[in-house]
């Protein structure tokens, strides 16, 4: 089969199976649709090898496939196709979107087994999975902005998937509300796209660009602006990042997917495909680098501080996602692409990991609450500091490759590039602080009250409680499941994980700097005529990026050992000398505090506005003067139904003498 | 001669319609209409229209008006209020009538109708006599003549059912009514 | 005479039928009115026949009168069933056309 036909089937696959699961959600019992999201999912991670073995079989200039379903909308002057683009950056998203998602199925089928609404959790994540893909396999900006819509949508679904909880539906809201404001950038990219370039095939747009504008037009970096503000939405990177955390309140397994792995990467992936587009507009391209470097270092700092599990993991995705957008943004998409791929296996296996803590701590989610869990969940803990290792770039493991991968790349770029390099080195130190903060606290230590009762035998079971209001939930309806589940105990979830620590370990072989060159010789398909991909960093400058980082690694889980292992009380101290430092972080970095006074509080005043002033007075004034002219001059006719005959007798003579006067009068 | 007779008639007719408007008793003004119509009469002949003089006298001033004087005196005089409750009434009607006339005076004065301005052609014999009126009727008006015979037929049934005494029990429709009221009443009672 | 005399004399009785109809209140009045303006048009129709010279005038003038004859018919008709229900003889007290 050719590789089209596989990216049709890639396709398929999660859409049949979400629109089967939601059929028969009723009919059937309900572990049947977990295996059947599951199937689904492995299917088309199937046809993905499949498709990627395809795309190995064509010479290397020729990977880039399209294939047409039918015209979409065509008429004079727009052409606008249902059609796909295989090649092998869009190869690469499927196998690791895919892959991951079979995996984190199967940890689901585990995991919310006690839900309510276990078939319905299944269908949403297919129909997720089918719109992740759907972005990435599109051939053309109009399906991407579709495929980008129903991601959105699709993360709305679940973020809120527990709806009887304020907090889980207005941080789906958020999510939602800040997504939108990406889809305009979008929309008006695509617009001004087919305004200047006059098509939206991703192949035509970047062949006519290259003749169409000059570099660094303004057209251009308009385009690349709007672009960006849709990445940036998609991606929670400054100043559209708020949404991120907040969308923690969705089951785990959601956060593992959608909050790690897939959906925050379609930023990069479209300043990866768009890279043409970049290129032409260094401008715009240098925007999004600083933009990238400013979170990555934001989130880093504020992973310091919070203490819930699950923010941790979110703002240190935030912080992973901004080393992806400098890597692409400055060119080193080979780099880029790979550390997305590493990132997606470690922090799916940190969310999974984190998903199992959780569970034993009966839904409590505070980090300062756990301790001392290597003895009564060994799998867990042995997880967490896998993933600890590979986010904190520890030597060997795949991120360690990957990170560095991209800081090296900047500094070989040189001149203004080394800020990146240098902003990259000093988060990885925190990131490897970080990481192990949450290693040795949950790890280490003394049993926790929780810990106890899983070395027991049992499992602790807490109120039902919202973990952030302490609200009471009702779990008879289902939301969330009123038993939580924990690695040790649930096959599914071992498996899931184990195959992701595997892979947080090997995968970073692929792409030794000087050994192998696997993720770059793939890539070279879609990425053969940009001048910035052929830059390869010498392998001298290599490896001594790889020894700093590896510094950087070692230094900051030293660092985190001696805070959290060897020295209990040191953060207490710290915390109160350092209160207002403290404190600012702690509140974010005040980013939610700024949109409110900056947009929420002007819209709701122009909402109010408008219905007083405009709404109250203008429109139901017009409305009812009109209304009110009308009936006026009906009562003015109404006057001459007087019911006496001999009124209307004398308005019938009236009338005949008026018009004999008529005759009277043009005759003459 | 015939300006006399004309002007007799003419003064006859309209003092006869005057008498008609103006009468406070109905039962005058009935009288007055009879002679009004015996006036008109009298100048059908002056236009040789001796058929239908007589069908007027017989007819009209015969059946037609004796009729309302049956009626008039069997509703007997109607004292009509002095007070106009349509404002303006007492004044327009009076008004438009004159101007009505006016006009009708100048479209018939000031027309270039040249043929109005003299007597008319020579009429031959029997001009006006039953024997061609007949023979129009039955030849050319054919069907207005027909139409007038059914007119007669139904106005005659439609009076008789409109001034038909109540029967005991009324008509089926009343009767149906009073047996509706009758089970209301019950049901309420 | 010229037919002319007879025209106006024809406009004059018009006008006075109309202006009865119009002023007066009594229903058996109204008709007689009515009756005033019909004979009227009745001597315009002869008139014109005698100018013409043919007879239709006169086939449309006895039709007039049958018309007539029919119309006080069926209005003394109502009258006598308006008398009969006891409801006032008076134009004006008929309003239901009111609205």
């Amino acid at each position: 089969m050719s590789a089209t036909a596989f990216g049709w089937l890639i396709l398929l696959f999660p859409l049949a199976g979400s629109i089967l699961i939601g059929l028969g959600h009723r009919r059937w019992p309900a572990k049947t649709a977990g295996w059947i999201g599951t199937a689904a999912i492995g299917l088309a991670f199937a046809a993905a090898i499949g498709a990627f073995l395809s795309l190995l079989g064509e010479p290397a200039e020729e990977r880039q496939l399209t294939s047409s379903a039918w015209d979409y909308a065509t008429s004079v002057g727009l052409d606008i196709q249902l059609g796909i683009l295989v090649d092998p950056l869009s190869v690469v998203m499927c196998l690791v979107v895919t892959g991951v998602s079979t995996l984190i199925h199967l940890y689901s089928t585990a995991y919310m087994v006690s839900d309510k609404g276990y078939a319905r959790f299944f269908s949403y994540l297919n129909f997720f999975v089918f719109s992740m893909l759907l972005l990435v396999l599109a051939g053309n900006f109009v399906l991407l902005i579709v495929g980008w819509a129903f991601v959105g949508f699709a993360s709305y679904a679940l973020i809120s998937f527990w709806y009887r909880r304020g907090t889980a539906t207005a941080a789906g809201m958020k999510a939602f509300v800040i997504n939108v404001v990406g889809d305009i950038g979008l929309v008006l990219a695509a617009f001004l796209i087919f305004r200047e370039v006059g098509a939206f095939e991703y192949l035509t747009v970047f062949e006519e660009s290259r003749e169409h504008f000059e570099t660094n037009e303004g057209s251009i970096v308009a385009i690349c602006l709007l672009l960006l503000v849709g990445a940036f939405a998609k991606s929670a990177q400054i100043p559209f990042h708020t949404w991120l955390p907040d969308a923690m309140e969705g089951p785990t397994p959601v956060s593992a997917l959608i909050h790690a792995a897939t959906m925050v990467t379609a930023g990069v992936y479209l300043i990866a495909r768009a890279h043409p587009l970049f290129e032409l507009a260094p401008t715009a391209a240098d925007i999004a680098a600083f933009v990238g470097l400013a979170t990555l270092i934001v989130a880093a700092t504020i992973a310091l501080v919070v203490t819930d599990l699950k923010r941790i993991i979110a703002y240190s995705t935030m912080s992973q996602i901004g080393y992806m957008i400098v890597g692409v943004s400055i060119g080193a998409y080979t780099a880029g692409i790979f550390h997305l791929m590493t990132h997606a296996f470690f922090k799916a296996l940190l969310f999974m990991a984190a998903g199992s803590v959780i569970g034993a701590m009966a839904g409590n989610q505070n980090i300062d609450r756990m301790s001392g869990f290597r003895r009564a969940m060994p799998f867990t803990s042995l997880a967490l500091i896998v993933g600890g290792l590979a986010l904190a770039g520890f030597p060997l493991m795949s991120g360690f490759f990957s990170k560095d991968e991209i800081l090296v790349f900047a500094a070989e770029r040189g001149g203004m590039y080394w800020i990146f390099a240098i902003g990259g080195y000093a988060a990885a130190f925190l990131t490897a602080f970080y990481a192990f903060r949450i290693g040795f606290r949950v790890v280490l230590g003394e049993p926790c009250e929780e810990a106890k009762e899983v070395e027991r035998g049992g499992l602790a079971h807490g109120e039902h409680e919202n973990p952030a209001t302490g609200e009471k939930e009702d779990t008879e309806v289902g939301f969330p499941g009123s038993e939580h589940h924990i690695a040790e105990r649930a096959p599914g979830m071992k498996i899931a994980m184990g195959v992701l620590a595997m892979l947080s370990i090997v995968a970073g072989f692929i792409q030794l700097p000087g050994v192998t060159a696997g993720m770059e010789h793939f890539l070279e398909g879609s990425f053969e005529e940009s001048e910035l991909f052929h830059i390869v960093p010498s392998e001298g400058s290599a490896y001594t990026g790889l020894l700093i980082g590896g510094l950087m690694a070692f230094a900051g889980i030293g660092v985190a050992y001696l805070v959290y292992v060897a020295r209990p009380g040191l953060t207490g101290r710290l915390r109160s000398r350092m209160e207002g430092v403290h404190g600012f972080l702690q509140r974010k970095w005040y980013f939610d505090e700024a949109i409110d006074f900056l947009v929420y509080r002007p819209a709701i005043k122009l909402g109010q506005f408008s219905n007083n002033v405009i709404e109250r007075v203008v429109v139901d004034g017009i409305v009812s003067v009109t209304a009110g002219a009308v009936r006026e001059a009906g009562l003015l006719v109404r006057g001459a139904q007087s019911g006496f005959v001999r009124a209307y007798a004398l308005l019938v003579l009236g009338g005949f003498a008026a018009l004999a006067l008529y005759f009277l009068v043009v005759s003459s | 001669m015939e300006e006399v007779v004309f002007f007799a008639g003419a003064i006859g007719a309209l003092g006869g319609a005057i008498a008609v408007v103006a009468l406070r008793n109905p039962f005058y003004s009935v009288l007055a209409l009879v002679v009004h119509l015996v006036a008109l009469a009298g100048l059908f002949l002056t236009l040789h229209a001796e058929f239908i003089a007589a069908a007027q006298v017989v007819v009209y001033a015969g059946a037609v008006m004796v009729l309302y004087v049956f009626v008039a005196a069997y509703v007997g005089g109607v004292e009509e209020p002095e007070w106009e409750p349509i404002a303006g009434q007492k004044y327009m009607a009076p008004i438009l009538a004159v101007a009505l006339f006016v006009e009708l005076s100048i479209a018939i004065l000031g027309t270039g109708l040249k043929a109005i301005g003299d007597e008319g052609p020579t009429i031959p014999l029997g001009f006006g006599s039953p024997e061609s009126i007949g023979t129009l009727m039955l030849e050319r008006f054919l069907i207005a003549f027909e139409a007038a015979s059914i007119l007669l037929l139904i106005a005659a049934v439609g009076a008789v059912v409109l001034a038909a005494r109540k029967r005991e029990g009324g008509t089926p429709a009343e009767r149906e009514a009073q047996n509706a009221s009758e089970e209301v009443a019950g049901f309420g009672g | 005479m010229a037919v002319e005399w007879y025209l106006v004399l024809s406009a004059l009785l018009f006008a006075t039928g109309a202006a009865g109809v119009l002023l007066r209140r009594s229903p058996l009045v109204v008709l007689l009115c009515l009756e005033l303006m019909l004979n009227a048009g009745n001597l315009a129709l002869l008139a014109f026949a005698r100018s013409t010279g043919t007879e239709d005038g006169h086939v449309f003038a006895l039709v007039v009168i049958v018309v007539a004859a029919c119309e006080v018919v069926v209005g003394l008709g109502l009258i006598v069933a308006m008398f009969r229900r006891r409801l006032p003889l008076n134009v004006d007290e008929l309003r239901g056309l009111k609205g």
